[in-house]
């Protein structure tokens, strides 16, 4: 019973396509929200994705192992620089607006 | 006392239970952050999908990461994200429409973004080896301080390019106060 789920750890093909369904919800949020803070949320998502990608390439090749890894470092580094301004952004329009919803930021279309 | 090799009458080893598990919690967490109506509670499923992905990390043999992971997601930007919540949600937040009009056909997209994501992946041969390999903490350590030197450096010029904007940028102008 479930004997054909032996072995899923050790395959590229489950992180890969597990990574591809969180980036695709990511993708999801950052079209559908309405918040400005919920669509950071959801980018922070898709660059776990790709993070989780990279690390499963690394992890199933002997010479991209610990390249792998250097380089998901260098993308949680960039993340956390990016979500440090896009909220800073965020909050600068609060303040001007009153209110965090993209929708109502229609200042460049009248 | 030993633990057996699989997990008894499902046929299948301890790790792979480990990986299902983390996944599942993974997924539903990413579910709930971009579905959720209360978005002080999207930022906490946030938290959850972090944690469930540094363990994936674990499995996949690179510790060194998912320490990163822990340190950095959780314990700062998600830290970064909850204040950003508290400092702009109104108390009609939660009551207030969450999706825009176009929820329908972003939902349509991201679904077929994902089905052809597990087929791209499913018809490719990757050239890689069939076994996991563990990351050697100290080959990472090497690889960072001599051959990635450059990008470190310009990594922390960045961060610290990042710190002075979003000071500069959340800074209330001293003429706006009243």
């Amino acid at each position: 019973m479930l004997s054909f789920l032996d072995g899923i750890s050790q395959s590229l093909d489950a992180y890969l396509v597990l990574a591809g369904v969180l980036f695709a919800i990511g993708s999801f949020g950052f079209l559908a929200r309405r918040n400005a803070i919920s669509m950071l949320m959801s980018i922070e998502l898709m660059l776990n994705a790709v993070n989780l990608a990279i690390i499963a390439f690394g992890a199933f090749s002997t010479s991209l192992n610990t390249d792998a890894s250097v380089i998901a470092l260098i993308v949680m580094a960039s993340a956390a620089a990016e979500a440090t301004v896009g909220l800073a952004i965020v909050i600068a329009i609060y303040r001007n607006r009153r209110t965090p919803l993209v929708d109502e930021y229609d200042a460049m279309r009248q | 006392m030993t633990l057996p090799e699989t997990i008894p009458f499902l046929g299948f080893g301890w790790d792979d239970a480990l990986f299902m598990l983390l996944a599942a919690i993974l997924i539903g967490a990413a579910l709930l952050v971009v579905g959720l109506r209360d978005i002080i509670r999207c930022g906490l499923a946030m938290i959850i999908c972090f944690a469930a992905l540094a363990g994936i990390y674990v499995i996949a043999g690179a510790p060194v990461v998912a320490a990163a992971q822990v340190l950095v997601y959780i314990g700062a930007i998600s830290v970064l994200v909850l204040f950003a919540i508290m400092l702009t949600q109104t108390k009609a937040g939660p009551r207030e429409l969450v999706f825009q009009t176009q929820a329908v056909p972003a939902a349509v997209l991201s679904l077929i973004l994902a089905f052809v994501f597990a087929i791209v992946v499913g018809s490719t041969q990757w050239p890689v080896s069939t076994e996991r390999v563990w990351t050697n903490t100290t080959d990472l350590a090497k690889k960072l301080f001599a051959d990635y030197t450059l990008p470190f450096e310009v990594v922390s010029v960045l961060l610290l390019a990042a710190v002075i904007g979003g000071v500069f940028l959340a800074k209330r102008d001293r003429r706006d106060t009243d």
